[in-house]
Parts: structure tokens; C-alpha cells; sequence
């Protein structure tokens, strides 16, 4: 059943896109659903973008993955590629286990920013990836996504993000938690200029961003099966002294109550996004407002202080 | 060895302190600070909550909006403000009245003092994220001064949600933390009794924040803690909100939000322009 739902918007991704590096070269193989457990060949899994087609198990997408699945292939440009973690608080270990992380998933931070197309829509996509230190966010997670949004205002353009993290990078300590506030202040900026902002929650999606930006799309969707919740499960199993049913913080359990405006397949989220962009386009009014108070941050980092 | 760790740690003292039974509460400061305060109560959605009371006061003759966490004076009222610990419709209820406050023009002071945001089933039922989320969202676009206080216990995004301010301040020894160092030790070293380490590393006290950037500014206690002269205590938060405020109501409407968005945006350290392997096998580096 699954497999003519699927088929019915096939996709061909890029395999190797240039712009992505030659460490971008997707690679698919014979293996067996982690959820079901029925064998998937690599033409399989090619086809139906890592979902298996017996169950519908939507498995977790590196942020390459991800990309290639999503927009016209060629078309990403990535952007802010050079901001990069520190260890602002000296934590032990901690740039030996960015070291480690960088070459497990050949990326260098838990999201990817760049401008791609969407079915010939041109829009601002930044994408988490939770194989990189399970997508926490760090002072690098926030400065790339709110840069994302700053140049979504000052190019016109429409944002979409695709989460997938544990929450805030505990080895940063305030500085990560301070992240939330900032990228939903470069959010509510852009909103203001009447752009669009479109959230995609993935597996996983938890803490300090679905208490920040994840939940602050105009629009709000989710793939199927995914992991949705402020808390985790653990944390509130050890509140209520009992165990959770299985469906709780699901995608499903967030739509029913409210928080989720569609349950995307992946297959048909490239279609949903490119219609999304097409019929939200802004009306043109109060812009240069908004303008000149972006080039009034760019210029001089420090001017807020001459008030104080 | 833990116990030598422990005598060592100024910042697990600290983390203890902040929330020490004997410590002045936000009700207590409240009632010292302002005059005339008249509370409101439900977020118009679901209900009240009773661990953030909100509502309007006098600040020396001028109207402000007021809110802060509650964790009551014993078990009885800590159980009825639930420890402090928020429920989506206590962040709904605080945006109320600051909307409020931005259509009357009034000053907004927010006083935390929270472990952080309730974890349990209803609070996820009821978007505890989404509420959060919308606070951070929409105190961005107010064109009214903020100015926030941590006095106690600054819990993660169940403090940051009442706490986007223009100036941010904290008492000398309170804490704000992204996570109980108790809970940082037991992640990272599988390890609870770590605790004093993890509070040393995690940077949670008023002047190490001070100079990460992230706060305004320090209010100073009295010697030994707020709890041994808590109406100089107040006294002093009084002066430095006055200050302050003094300050941010010259500023014009779109100054005040200019101010808020830069003071909250240039926070975080990372590398710019630093070149890493992945980046050199791929050849590739957009400067945008």
C-alpha cells in the first residue's frame, strides 16, 4: 500500500551534487528497515528516499541526505559555511569530540545553511542534522540561522527549516541557551517583513528548538513518526513515576493536538513546499523599515551600546 | 573526593544558595518594590497558572506590568505554585499582559526565578515548546522596555521564556543555567555526584555570565546572601530597575526593539573564517 503511495511522487535526488563536495556522494545500500525489519534493496531505498516501502518508517536523513533529497539538484549554494564551533567555556574533550564528529558525518556543525530551488521556487533552506552531536545547538547553530533569516530579509526571500535535534549544546552552557532567543528575534524580524518561514520537524525535534524556532513556522509540518516534544521522555516517565504510551510526542500526537498543521511524507514534500512558496508570496509594505534596521546591525555591532 | 570538590565549588555554593529555603521570594519583592500591585490572573485559553503571577504596580508613581515566577513560603505553597515550575498557560498568561502592557505603553519587569519549564504529560499536551517559543517570538516585537531580573534560580527555557529583555540582570547569587549541573554530570560523566564539577564548568554564576556578555549587569547582596537583609535586598533591585528604566524611556519605540534585537543577537562565540578539514577536502568555501 505504501509502495503506490510513494511511487506516485517519485523523485530522482542528486547523487553528487558539485556544490555539495565530493564527500557528498550519497551512497545506498542493501539493508533491513530498523523498524520492521523487512530487507530493502539499495534501488529501494533510492526510490523511496530512505522510507521503507513496507512500513512507511520515515529513517533519519543526514543533513547531505537531506538536502539532495529536497531541492533541484544543482541548485544549492551553501552559505555561512565558515562559522564554525569554539569552546567559549574550555570544556574538557569538547574540541576532541567536535573532531570526532566532523569526521564521522563530513560535516563541520549540526545544521547546513544555504539558498537552494524547490521546484524552480527559490528559497533560504538551513537543515539540521542529528548524527552531528545529535543536532545540538551551539553559538554556531544560532549565528548560522539567524544570518539565514538576515539575509532572507535583506534578498526577499522565503526561509524553510528542517530540524532535527536534541535540544541546546550543554557544553556551551548559557551561550547555547541564549540561541534560542536569538534566532526567534531574526525569525521575528523576517516575519514582520511578510516573509515566509515554513518549519519541517523531523526525527528528532526535541527542547530548545521546538521551545524557540521549530515552533514558529508559518506553517508547520512533519514527517510521519517523528519524535516531537519539549521534555524528554525520560525526564517525564521520572515526573509522572510511570510509562508513557508509545505514540506520545509523535508527529501524530502533535497534530492531534494542535501543533502540527500537516504530516508530510517525504516523497511529497518537495511538491508541499514548492505550492507553499508559490501561494505565500508578500504583499510589498513597510520594507525599507525593516531594512534599514538590519544595515543598521551589519554596520556597527556595537551601536546598541551608545544608548546605554 | 566529591566532598573536596564541593567545598571547592563557589558555583555549586552559589547554585545551592539561589534556591535556599530561607531566600527572599519574587512575591516578597514584589510587595517591597512596587506599590498598589493589582494581579491578573488566566491565560483567556485553558487557565491560571499559579507558578507565574503577573499583573500592573506603581514603580515610584509610574504603572509598570509586572511578572515573575512563584515558588510560595513552605511546602504547602510550593505545591500549590508547583515548585515554580510553569505550565504552558503561565507563559500564555505573561504574553497577555505584556501585549497589554505594549498597547498602554507601560515598562515590563520580569523577575525569574524558576528550576524551569514543567515537564509532565499535560504540559506536553498543551505545547509547553510552542509557548515557549511564542514568548521568545513576540517579546522581540514589543516597543516597550523590558528589563528582566534573575533573584533566585534561572532554569533553562523555562527562565528565557519570561526573560528577553533589553538589560538582563541577576543577584549576586543566583544562577542561570541551561541545565541543573546536577543533570549536565549525570549526561556527561553518567555521574550525578559530579555536581560541583559540572557547576565550576558550566558557567552559571552572575559574574561569569557577566563576562560572556549575556547579562547588563550584577545587583550586589548582602554579605552572606540576599536571605540576611532581604529589604536592602529589594532596595537594591528597586535602584537598579530605576536606573535603568530612567535610561531605556528615552529611547523611541523602534530604539527600544532596535536595542532588545542587538543585545540578544550578537550573544554566542564561535569561529569565523576558520578553514576545518571537511571544508578543505571539499575545496569549497562560499563567504556569503
Amino acid at each position: 500500500m505504501f509502495r503506490d503511495i510513494l511511487k506516485k511522487f517519485r523523485f530522482r535526488p542528486d547523487k553528487g551534487s558539485s556544490e555539495l563536495g565530493t564527500a557528498a556522494k550519497l551512497s545506498f545500500s542493501d539493508h533491513k528497515c530498523p523498524k520492521c525489519g523487512h530487507d530493502i534493496t539499495a534501488d529501494e531505498e533510492l526510490e523511496y528516499l530512505d522510507v521503507c516501502p513496507y512500513c512507511g518508517y520515515h529513517e533519519r536523513l543526514s543533513a547531505r541526505r537531506r538536502i539532495a533529497f529536497t531541492v533541484d539538484p544543482g541548485s544549492f549554494r551553501e552559505l555561512f559555511g565558515q562559522i564554525t564551533t569554539a569552546n567559549p567555556l574550555d570544556i574538557p574533550e569538547y574540541d576532541e569530540k567536535l573532531e570526532r564528529q566532523r569526521k564521522k558525518t563530513g560535516i563541520d556543525e549540526a545544521v547546513i545553511t544555504g539558498v537552494a530551488e524547490i521546484k524552480g521556487q527559490k528559497c533560504l533552506i538551513g537543515v539540521m542534522d542529528s548524527f552531528f552531536f545529535m543536532g545540538s545547538m551551539g553559538s554556531a547553530v544560532g549565528e548560522k540561522l539567524a544570518r539565514l533569516f538576515e539575509y532572507g530579509i535583506r534578498e526577499e526571500l522565503p526561509v524553510i527549516i528542517f530540524t532535527a535535534s536534541g535540544g541546546a549544546r550543554m557544553q556551551e552552557g548559557v551561550l547555547s541557551l541564549m540561541q534560542m532567543a536569538k534566532v526567534s528575534a531574526a525569525a521575528k524580524l523576517h516575519s514582520e517583513m511578510d516573509l515566509l518561514y515554513i518549519t519541517v520537524l523531523t526525527d528528532p525535534t526535541t527542547g530548545g528548538v521546538t521551545a524557540s524556532f521549530g515552533m514558529l513556522g508559518d506553517y508547520i509540518l512533519a514527517e510521519p513518526g517523528a519524535l516531537i516534544g519539549f521534555a524528554g521522555r525520560r525526564v517525564i516517565e521520572g515526573t509522572i513515576q510511570g510509562s508513557l504510551p508509545e505514540d506520545f510526542q509523535s508527529a501524530e500526537f502533535q497534530a492531534e493536538h494542535g501543533f502540527v498543521d500537516r504530516i508530510v511524507p517525504r516523497g511529497e514534500m518537495r511538491e508541499l513546499l514548492s505550492r507553499l512558496i508559490k501561494y505565500n508570496r508578500p504583499v510589498i509594505t513597510k520594507r525599507w523599515m525593516l531594512k534599514n534596521f538590519i544595515s543598521f546591525w551589519d554596520k556597527d555591532k556595537d551601536k546598541e551600546r551608545s544608548y546605554e | 573526593m566529591s566532598n573536596q570538590n564541593e567545598k571547592s565549588s563557589a558555583a555549586l555554593r552559589k547554585f545551592r544558595l539561589s534556591h535556599h529555603p530561607h531566600r527572599p521570594t519574587v512575591q516578597y519583592y514584589i510587595e517591597n518594590i512596587f506599590d498598589d500591585f493589582i494581579e491578573m490572573h488566566g491565560d483567556r485559553t485553558f487557565g491560571d497558572d499559579k507558578a507565574i503571577v503577573t499583573g500592573i504596580a506603581l514603580l515610584d508613581n509610574t504603572p509598570v506590568t509586572v511578572i515573575g515566577n512563584i515558588r510560595g513560603n513552605g511546602i504547602e505553597e510550593n505545591v500549590e505554585c508547583n515548585f515554580a515550575m510553569a505550565h504552558p498557560e503561565g507563559y500564555r498568561k505573561a504574553l497577555r499582559q505584556m501585549r497589554l502592557a505594549e498597547k498602554f505603553s507601560r515598562p515590563i519587569i520580569t523577575f525569574v526565578d524558576t528550576p524551569g519549564a514543567y515537564c509532565g504529560v499535560a504540559a506536553e499536551e498543551r505545547g509547553q515548546g510552542q509557548a515557549i517559543a511564542d514568548n521568545l517570538y513576540n517579546m522581540m516585537a514589543l516597543s516597550v522596555p523590558i528589563i528582566s531580573v534573575i533573584t533566585g534560580e534561572g532554569g533553562s527555557g523555562g527562565a528565557l521564556g519570561i526573560a528577553c529583555a533589553n538589560r538582563l540582570f541577576m543577584l549576586e547569587n543566583s544562577t542561570f543555567s541551561v541545565i541543573s549541573p546536577r543533570g549536565c554530570a549525570s549526561i556527561l560523566w553518567k555521574d550525578p555526584e559530579r555536581e560541583a564539577d559540572a557547576a565550576e564548568m558550566l558557567k552559571i554564576t552572575a559574574d561569569e555570565l557577566l563576562k560572556l556578555n549575556i547579562i547588563s549587569g550584577i545587583i550586589p547582596e548582602p554579605d552572606g546572601g540576599a536571605q540576611n537583609d532581604p529589604l536592602l535586598t529589594a532596595k537594591s533591585i528597586k535602584s537598579t530597575i530605576v536606573e535603568n528604566l530612567m535610561q531605556l524611556m528615552q529611547l523611541s519605540r523602534d530604539q527600544l526593539r532596535l536595542q532588545r534585537y542587538a543585545a540578544i543577537r550578537r550573544i554566542g562565540i564561535y569561529n569565523d573564517a576558520k578553514r576545518t578539514d571537511n571544508q578543505e577536502k571539499k575545496g569549497l568555501l562560499h563567504n556569503d
